[in-house]
């Protein structure tokens, strides 16, 4: 035993208590397949202690050859690929596309089928937003927010089923309008919907906004600066959040928008509570935008009238050699789109949806390119995780909402 | 339609430009020269406002009418000043085995964008420094939106390999045997 030294004191000092541990780093594997990466990323994170020291997402695993089959086949027989995109909104995809296809015929499609294709797509919109929040509330702990949220989305998916007859896998619309007008009485229900859904998206706010846990992990969590964010191609409200005005509603009215009374909400730390909130925002947004967008709804067709490119009614096609010529020519070449190119984008509920078409006149998609925002902004996690905590990545990895379908096509 | 940007690049980087267009709707287009892109990058980035780095792509030209399939591939930018509410549309032309100069360190967001086009075109990036497949797996023989590549090509499946370790997920992700 060692003689005691009088001056021997027992407690360690400060920079005994405070000598760094020789920790090795470790290298976990999130997904592809696990509860809190919806799609199926898989982020292989390096980690010291509990920060993360790099990450580096591996995309592919939903990959389906998307460009290559638009490639082969009609332009119209694209559409049912652009629902399995953005799979939670698909309606903005199929608009999005067929506005694309339009613009490069330039085609000018009629007033009603604008207004019904800014109700469809702002109502998946709000379908999407509430996914978002619902998710997010749910990987925090918070169930019942999810349950609120969920039933909410329930709703339009329901109003959605009965406009076009599929719940998520739509493909409603056509080049030069719509395939069907509205059902008889939908209207009324969708605006009997929208009073619900406000009332449990106030449930959802509720429980998650004022919340004190929720908040604390929201706050200052994930943060990316303006320079970043525009660098990495972010758009939507994870741009938005930054305070940056980007919005093609705005910026480049289509559709209806320009007619519409509307605001874009603007965040300005860039965290992931600005990015949640902005989506509790929008979805206020969207709903006064259909509200206003019944209202205005004017009478007529919904289909342009043009056999080269709306298929004839039935009538005509079972009694004129015309309608049997135009149907015929539709269903075995497509659509005739001249040669050309084009880049055309629209508002998707994640940011911005653009597509490059280039068309060589032979009645199929030369090439078929799509800008999904969310790829641009899934290439910018690592930057907005690398040095934070393991545990802020589950929040920032829902507030940038990566779907799938749409960022590995 | 606003030009400002092609403009600008004519008036600051004559050099660089090699042809400029305007298509049917209006909308100008400029075609690059391929070891030029990152200076007109960073002059369009730095000096002109355009920030907001939108999507890159490529088209391969192997089944367009006989003038235009030369060179082969045409890599496509789309970058967007936010302010001025303007979208450069840019093109680089190259063929088979030409390298394009990499604008990664001037834009982040063409990291992905690059590796994407290197995955499914086979068109090499100098100086990106991590070109590797982006959606398909490493062992994906050939460029999958070649005109040449078959619709219906199909791969023999990839020998399962002993797992060895963490670093080994599903698939596989370039840890060497």
């Amino acid at each position: 035993m060692a003689s005691l030294d009088e001056h021997y004191d027992p407690t360690p000092g400060d920079d005994e208590l405070e000598a760094h541990l020789q920790t090795r780093n470790m290298v976990v594997n999130l997904g592809p397949s696990h509860p809190a990466t919806h799609g199926t990323v898989r982020l292989r994170i390096e980690l010291d202690g509990e920060t993360i020291v790099k990450m580096d997402p591996e995309i592919g695993f939903l990959h389906r050859g998307f460009q290559k089959s638009c490639e082969n086949t009609t332009w119209t027989n694209v559409l049912p690929y652009t629902d399995r995109l953005d799979y939670v909104a698909s309606l903005t995809n199929n608009f999005g596309y067929l506005t694309a296809v339009e613009a490069l015929i330039g085609l000018e499609i009629p007033q009603r089928a604008k207004y019904i294709r800014v109700i469809g797509a702002e109502l998946h919109r709000i379908a999407s937003h509430l996914t978002t929040i619902g998710a997010l509330g749910l990987e925090l702990g918070g169930f019942s927010a999810f349950l609120y949220a969920i039933e909410a989305r329930e709703l339009i998916t329901d109003r959605v089923a009965e406009l076009t007859g599929a719940r998520l896998t739509t493909s409603y619309g056509r080049i030069g309008g719509l395939n069907r007008d509205l059902p008889a009485g939908w209207d009324e229900k969708v605006l009997k919907s929208l009073i619900k859904i406000e009332e449990l998206l106030d449930e959802t706010d509720r429980l998650l906004t004022r919340n004190r846990i929720f908040t604390d992990r929201m706050r200052g969590t994930g943060v990316i600066t303006t320079d970043d964010a525009l660098d990495f191609g972010f758009t939507g409200p994870c741009l938005r959040a930054n305070g940056v005005n980007y919005d093609v509603r705005k910026a480049k009215p289509y559709w209806a928008y320009d007619q519409l009374d509307f605001e874009v909400p603007l965040g300005h730390n860039g965290d992931n509570f600005d990015r949640y909130y902005l989506r509790v925002l929008e979805i206020h947004q969207s709903l006064k935008m259909i509200r206003q967008a019944f209202k205005q709804l004017p009478a007529g067709p919904v289909m342009i009238d043009d056999w080269r490119i709306a298929l004839p009614p039935k009538e005509q096609v079972y009694s004129t050699i015309e309608g049997v010529i135009a149907h015929f020519k539709l269903v075995m070449e497509g659509v005739p789109v001249p040669p050309g190119e084009i880049y055309h984008a629209t508002e998707a509920a994640n940011g911005e949806l653009g597509w490059y078409l280039r068309s060589d006149g032979s009645g199929r998609p030369y090439k078929c390119h799509v800008r999904a925002p969310g790829f641009q902004i899934l290439s910018g996690l690592a930057k907005m995780c690398e040095g934070r905590m393991l545990a802020d990545l589950i929040p920032t990895f829902d507030t940038i909402n990566m779907i799938g379908g749409e960022v590995e096509q | 339609m606003s030009t400002f940007a092609l403009d600008q690049i004519q008036h600051q980087l004559p050099e660089a430009l090699v042809e400029r267009y305007v298509d049917r709707h209006g909308d100008a287009w400029g075609v690059i020269k391929p070891e030029q892109i990152p200076h007109v990058a960073r002059l369009l980035k730095e000096r002109l406002g355009f920030r907001l780095f939108i999507s890159m792509d490529a088209v391969d030209r192997l089944h367009l009418p006989p003038e235009e399939q030369e060179p082969r591939f045409e890599v496509l930018y789309f970058l967007r000043n936010v302010e001025r509410n303007e979208l450069a549309r840019l093109k680089v032309r190259v063929n088979e085995g030409d390298e394009v100069h990499s604008i990664r360190a001037v834009y982040q967001g063409a990291n992905w964008g690059e590796r994407f086009v290197w995955d499914f075109y086979g068109v090499t990036f100098k100086g990106h420094g991590d070109l590797r497949r982006m959606l398909m797996y490493e062992a994906f023989k050939g460029h999958a939106l070649r005109k040449d590549y078959p619709l219906r090509g199909r791969q023999g499946l990839i020998p399962e390999r002993p797992l060895k370790d963490i670093f080994r997920g599903p698939g596989t992700n370039g840890v060497a045997d």
